[in-house]
């Protein structure tokens, strides 16, 4: 019966589709119309040849094929994001790397969103949720729930990524920064995230553990708080709905509060409570010691969930946000930096009577680097915050530093100690294909990173002085284009800490492929589901 | 899996575990470490008191002011009006000042030059280059070529109304012919050896003596007999080596079919009639001032 449903729904998908390709007004909205056309029209089609079959007995054990597709796109985006990354770090020391044939699909202000969102969404998205149901899996002692919802997940929020990429490059975009992609873009990654939300609550529900693990709390309040945040900021009224343009319902400082409220929140659900989610489950599994401290964990997971929520003023100092916005969103950036060392101290701390294994254990190694860059840069955030200094570093490069030396050192180490930790776990392999291929990854990743930030931060805040030098009488001494050609060199510097931080990433999927395609497999325990 | 059992204690730390194992992993019953509960304590703290002291608190209509008084507003608002203070006098002296006799007063020219320098660098950098070297389209103000005459009653109008712009009806105006629909394709060619010869680069002596007529009959108005050009309606002279537009075969012949339309906006509305002032007598000193 279900699948007599199915096929309407597909069917109907496939020829709304087809009307959109043909009345389209734009061209990122025809290739959308036309990739959703494919989409639904081979789904359709698999759907049909498979109905009335007889029904397979619902399989066992735990569903780690989904955590296999997982691990490949994150490693695959990955490169994609890193590689656009140092492209368009190459173009702002180079402008003539906009390349007059390319315009305006080549240009930076397309692909730096395109770049930013394969970061964050797909390189992190994808490992967020291969990682959420790999460890949902394990420490609620149950099979993912709703059977095939969770290739859906997959599948759905990759072809999110495909729609909003190619948005970009056509220039389909609502113009908030990390929240680019058009409505119906917007329209689909809900219904994605409301399944992942069900898969995620269904097995949580069905657990055979008496207790819910600390890494699941942080893993569900990103789920849901993303939601929110998501939902929120993209309230937009199309202008057609054969368009992919659309229009904010809030104006002014309204919208950019709102967008700098799920900016900031993006920050912290997405790539702090999410990450901290995988590094409360894989650090203590690679050191082989338990949590330091469970009641650190409580502690710091409420007063971040409370505080995050707040900060995100503090992108807008000195803006048409009234001063008092501007204050609370410092005030609370400033209390949340112990809640968020909490998380550093507690996974450092596990650590103890393990340390002597990070002399030769590389993924390890990776994960306390991660640690060292989250502290770090939540260090660094709530200062940033102080309106004094801010003044300074506002719309310099330092941000961009800061938002760096997190990105690259804390979600990518992490994820990347994830991957090697889940390779050869889910192919059955006793290790990784090249360990020393690990160490080369560490070095290149660890160098790579201190050449972006440091750069950055002399960059940053060179400009940042320079922006308000004055001479004696008061009268501004450097022309914006001054500090444009003092940065040159230090563009050249953080284009080639990416080209380092790149080539690791390189060498982790040649390894990855090496890893599942060669050698043999070992007899793996099979994990022992619990239904 | 779940392993409960009243007293499982870790044997590397000798700390009690919750007594609980997920997937294998087990959780130390550690206290918060003390240094991370006071700064956490110190934070807050230091909060309640900074929200007291600063515009923070929502209320039904406004927010607290906070006892300081401070607003980010009024803090840049202080700032402009200290330098401003300062700068009253010296300021009132230069918008009351002739421009030609400013040299003479040496504090006062200074303050022109410095003050002039910061506003050329954030109003007219954009186009003439933060160096004013200009582009190609956009005048060099180093050198001692004027398109519109160089002395300070000529430099301050061409700030005050710009060129060729719609917003200032007393801007400078004047506008080339497109010859492209009037002269065929040899003349424009004969034109343009013209100008190559009268500008001293290597041309087609035969096709020039043809252009040279030409020239006399369409071109001669504006840029002069001999192309020296004209001040009074801003045409170039075309017998130096300085272009504007690019002086080779190409960028001439595209000068001459499509002919050109620079624009420069009005200043006097944004100005100051000091900042006027100031900004003239800084582009009079760079080097070409007449």
């Amino acid at each position: 019966m279900g699948n007599y449903f199915k096929l309407i729904a597909l069917g109907c998908t496939a020829l709304f589709a087809a009307i959109a390709a043909n009345w389209g007004r734009d061209p990122a909205y025809i290739l959308h119309a036309m990739i959703i056309l494919g989409v639904s029209g081979y789904m359709f089609i698999r759907v049909l040849r498979s109905i009335d079959e007889p029904v397979k007995a619902t399989p066992h054990g735990y569903m780690d094929d989904v955590v296999r597709a997982g691990v490949i796109a994150t490693g695959l985006w990955g490169v994609v994001g890193f590689l656009v990354g140092v492209v368009i770090a190459f173009q702002l020391a180079f402008p003539a790397l906009n390349f007059e044939v390319l315009q305006p699909y080549g240009n930076f202000g397309r692909l730096r969103p395109l770049h930013t969102s394969a970061v964050i969404f797909a390189f992190g998205g994808n490992a967020l949720i291969m990682s959420s149901f790999y460890i949902v899996q394990r420490t609620c002692g149950a099979r993912l729930w709703g059977g095939n919802l969770a290739w859906f997940v997959f599948w759905g929020y990759n072809l999110f990524i495909v729609l909003a990429a190619t948005g970009y490059l056509l220039g389909a975009t609502q113009s908030k920064e990390y929240a680019e992609p058009e409505w119906y873009v917007d329209l689909w990654l809900t219904i994605v995230w409301v399944a992942f939300l069900l898969v995620y609550l269904g097995t949580i529900f069905k657990r055979t553990e008496k207790h819910i693990y600390v890494a699941n709390w942080f893993l569900l309040s990103f789920i849901i708080t993303v939601a929110m945040l998501h939902i929120v900021n993209n309230i937009s009224i199309p202008v057609s709905i054969w368009g992919s343009k659309s229009v904010q319902i809030f104006g002014g400082v309204q919208d950019a509060m709102t967008q700098w409220w799920y900016g900031h929140n993006a920050v912290g659900f997405f790539l702090t409570a999410g990450f901290l989610g995988m590094m409360y489950y894989f650090v203590p599994k690679q050191a082989g010691r338990p949590v330091y401290s469970y009641k650190l964990s409580i502690i710091h997971f409420w007063a971040l969930i409370f505080l995050y929520i707040w900060a995100g003023p503090h992108h807008l100092h000195y803006t048409a946000l009234p001063d008092w916005a501007s204050t609370l969103g410092m005030v609370f950036s400033i209390i949340l930096w112990m809640p968020s060392w909490g998380g550093m101290i507690n996974g450092l701390m596990t650590l103890q009577g393990a340390w002597d294994k990070l002399r030769t254990d590389p993924v390890l190694r990776m994960f306390v680097i991660s640690l060292a860059f989250y502290g770090m840069s939540t260090f660094e955030g709530p200062m940033m915050s102080i309106r004094a200094v801010n003044s300074l570093s506002h719309y310099t490069d330092w941000t961009i530093g800061h938002v760096h030396s997190g990105a690259l050192g804390w979600n990518g180490m992490i994820t990347f100690g994830a991957l090697y930790f889940l390779t050869p776990k889910l192919w059955g392999r006793a290790q990784m294909h090249s360990m020393s291929a690990i160490n080369w990854h560490f070095w290149l990743a660890t160098i790579g990173i201190i050449l972006y930030a440091a750069s950055m931060w002399v960059t940053g805040i060179m400009e940042g002085l320079m922006w308000r030098e004055v001479d004696a009488n008061g009268f501004l001494v450097n022309s914006f284009a001054d500090t444009v050609s003092a940065k040159f060199p230090m563009y050249v510097v953080r284009g080639l800490g990416g080209v380092l931080y790149l080539t690791g990433a390189l060498i982790m999927v040649w390894n990855m492929f090496m890893t599942i395609w060669g050698g043999a497999r070992v007899a793996a325990p099979v994990g022992i589901p619990a239904e | 899996m779940s392993s409960e059992t009243e007293h499982d204690i870790d044997d590397v730390t000798g700390i009690d575990t919750t007594g609980h194992a997920w997937d294998g992993i087990k959780e130390l019953n550690n206290p918060l470490p003390r240094w991370w509960l006071y700064c956490l304590y110190l934070t807050i703290i230091w909060g309640i008191g900074y929200s007291i002291a600063y515009p923070a608190w929502p209320m039904i209509s406004g927010a607290t002011a906070g006892l300081l008084g401070y607003s980010t507003r009024g803090e840049v608002a202080q700032d402009i009006a200290r330098f401003e203070n300062a700068n009253a006098d010296i300021s009132a002296q230069l918008a009351a000042a002739d421009l030609n006799t400013l040299v003479a007063n040496e504090d006062l020219n200074r303050y022109a030059i410095s003050a002039g320098g910061a506003v050329f660098r954030n109003n007219c950098s954009q186009c003439h280059g933060s160096g004013a070297a200009g582009a190609e389209g956009y005048p060099n103000l180093l050198d001692d070529d004027w398109l519109w005459g160089g002395d300070f009653d000529n430099i301050a109008y061409t700030v005050r109304h710009g060129i060729r712009n719609e917003e200032d009806w007393d801007a400078r105006w004047s506008e080339m012919t497109a010859f492209d629909e009037i002269f065929s394709k040899d003349e424009v060619e004969a034109v343009v050896q013209h100008v190559l010869a009268i500008s001293g680069q290597p041309h087609d002596a035969a096709l020039a003596g043809t252009g040279s007529v030409l020239f006399l009959d369409n071109c001669a108005a504006c840029h002069g007999d001999t192309g020296t050009g004209n001040r009074d309606l801003g045409a170039p002279n075309l017998t130096d080596a300085i272009w504007l537009y690019g002086g080779d075969a190409a960028a001439i012949e595209e000068t001459v079919r499509y002919a050109r339309f620079g624009v420069m906006p009005p200043w006097g509305e944004r100005l100051s009639e000091a900042e006027i002032k100031a900004v003239t007598a800084y582009v009079h000193q760079l080097g070409g001032g007449e």
